[in-house]
């Protein structure tokens, strides 16, 4: 398989406070806007060096998406940033009406996604954010892999017309794409081609799908590996091909079962091209306090679940 | 600039519309369309007076205005409609399938003149202070109005937008409190009493104002008069005095007439009250 490197492991988070900076810098239109979590959200620079353009709401996060759908009536750029749990389910209808129902340019960028911010527990750790945001029509759904891709993304959207939610996450993680790729929204990125099954990954299980393909080519087995950064819209052009070259796939995300990525990619094969699908994900139950790997270990989100899954799909591919 | 009287006119005409618009469409809200018609019509027809010929969303170098309380847009439709932002006929459209007069406002038809999609409450005033925060980063000396229902300031958020507002100084807004003392399951007083607004609004640091909802000479005064006291370092905040199903005797004061729509007998009742002074759609 082709090789990746961790080029030295790094929270997502401070790819998107990177990106945030060079935004700062490049267009004058993007606003910051944060609920109490400046630091946590890396966003310290940028609320430091572009002072006028950075918006402390204190922790009223219902009051923030509105003030950031305000903000595009008079052509700014705002990026709410809070925790994915803050960003997502605490102002659900806040979005809803304001910013997915009413088109604007609002960029609801989440950290702290999934079970990996660990120690905090269930009530920070949001398992459901995707289900929910991909619900709602003319949302975008993005969630990258690493720093480089965090911070590509963040670039990205900041030139795309309309509501985004972009979600990352807290803990360290292996940082093994290009430093200077170009994010298109969107579009599947094929990190290994492989024959007998397909894995398809987000976020932080990307990696984990990586290392995952490795110990399966070890043992014969030829796994094609896509990074499904964006939820929404969903790539199935490249979906549809891979599933039609290995006729089985498997589904990697840290989040629920229910909403999340395998759910897309189980509706689309369904009704276009059924195949068998196995997925990587958090079976309906809340996180709890641990560290990330701990975590990961516990709801069955490590390599060695995606090796697992990725053997119960072939036994039940037909041949 | 047109008189008072002309004013009062185009809100008599706009009272025939609601009553009309929600009739023909057999649901929607009458009794609080009818109480803020006249603020509405003054408003834009004597304050605020935006470029109806070419609507532009971000309203750039005008005033513009976000309804927070989205039921109340029978009468929010008629004024825009008779102020000329689209044709007079659409407003027999109202809550029709494929129609861009939606049952609350919606951005999603294109309709003229509105900026953002309301209807689940408490969410105005905050879009309000997003849009101010745009003009004065952008050099834009216009304001911002917002109404919200009574009622409305029941919904959490609003606390946090007045909160903020206050402490970030956001003095180009003009918010507008709806006091008919109505809403849906009763009286507001027996609902959930929210004691002194204007006490709460001025702990809170605003500038408050009072003014008779319903009296188109106290409108044109107070609107005129909070105006100048905009860009002093404090939002401005307008209590004002309304009567639920103001011009209707039998909806007058009556929260029952909140969502309901008057058959075609308490129509012709209504109508009769209401005399068609620039035509009907």
């Amino acid at each position: 398989m082709k090789d990746y490197i961790d080029s030295g492991s790094k929270d997502t988070r401070s790819g998107f406070g990177e990106a945030m900076n060079e935004l700062g810098r490049s267009n004058p239109d993007v606003i910051a806007l944060c609920a109490d979590l400046t630091p946590s959200m890396k966003l310290e620079a940028f609320a430091r060096d572009y002072p006028e353009r950075f918006i402390e709401t204190g922790i009223a996060e219902a009051n923030m998406i509105c003030i950031a759908a305000g903000l595009t009536i008079g052509g700014k750029i705002p990026f709410t940033a809070t925790f994915a749990n803050f960003s997502t389910g605490r102002v659900y209808d806040q979005i809803r009406q304001s910013v997915a129902y009413s088109k604007k340019n609002v960029k609801i960028c989440a950290s702290h996604a999934g079970v990996t911010l660990g120690e905090d527990g269930a009530t920070h750790q949001n398992i459901e954010d995707l289900g929910m945001m991909k619900m709602l029509p003319n949302m975008t759904v993005i969630n990258p892999c690493d720093f480089n891709q965090t911070k590509a993304a963040t670039l990205a959207v900041a030139s795309y017309e309309g509501p985004v939610y972009l979600r990352f996450g807290r803990p360290k993680v292996p940082n093994f794409t290009s430093s200077d790729q170009k994010f298109e929204i969107g579009k599947a990125l094929i990190l290994n081609e492989g024959v007998d099954v397909t894995i398809i990954a987000t976020g932080h299980l990307v990696w984990k799908s990586l290392e995952a393909c490795r110990i399966l080519e070890e043992q014969g087995i030829s796994s094609e590996v896509i990074n499904i950064h964006t939820i929404k819209p969903l790539d199935e052009e490249a979906v549809l091909a891979s599933a039609g070259k290995t006729g089985c796939v498997v589904t990697a995300e840290e989040h629920q079962r229910n909403g999340g990525l395998g759910d897309s990619i189980a509706q689309l094969l369904s009704r276009k091209f059924p195949v068998p699908v196995e997925m990587v994900a958090i079976d309906d139950v809340f996180g709890e306090s641990g560290t990330p790997e701990e975590l990961l270990e516990k709801f069955g989100l490590e390599t060695i679940d995606v090796v697992k899954a990725v053997k119960a799909v072939l036994s039940r591919k037909k041949t | 600039m047109p008189t008072p009287e002309e004013l009062q006119k185009i809100s008599t005409q706009v009272r025939r519309d609601v009553i009309r618009m929600v009739n023909g469409a057999a649901s929607g809200h009458p009794g609080g369309s009818l109480g803020v018609a006249d603020f509405l019509t003054v408003l834009y027809f004597a304050i605020m007076r935006p470029d109806h010929a070419q609507f532009t969303m971000n309203g750039k170098n005008e005033d513009i205005f976000f309804l927070s309380n989205g039921h109340v847009c029978p009468a929010w439709y008629s004024v825009l409609a008779r102020y000329g932002f689209f044709p007079l006929p659409e407003l027999g459209t109202l809550r029709k399938l494929g129609a861009r007069l939606q049952g609350h406002p919606s951005t999603m038809e294109h309709l003229p003149g509105i900026r953002i999609a309301s209807g689940s409450l408490g969410q105005g005033l905050s879009v309000s202070i997003g849009a101010a925060i745009a003009k004065k980063m952008n050099g834009d000396k216009h304001l911002v109005y917002t109404l919200c229902g009574d009622g409305e300031l029941q919904e959490g958020q609003n606390w946090e937008a007045l909160m903020f507002a206050a402490a970030k100084k956001i003095d180009n807004l003009i918010a507008v409190i709806d006091y008919n003392g109505k809403q849906i399951d009763g009286p507001t007083e027996k609902v959930l009493p929210m004691g002194s607004l204007r006490a709460k609004f001025e702990a809170f640091g605003w500038e408050v104002t009072d003014m008779n909802g319903n009296d188109i000479p106290d409108i044109l005064r107070v609107l005129n008069a909070v105006k100048s006291m905009t860009g002093k370092g404090k939002p401005n905040m307008i209590i004002m005095h309304t009567h639920m199903g103001f011009g209707v005797d039998f909806m007058m004061d009556k929260h029952e007439w909140h969502g309901v729509p008057p058959t075609n007998e308490q129509a012709l009742n209504a109508l009769g009250q209401l005399q068609e002074t620039l035509g009907d759609y």
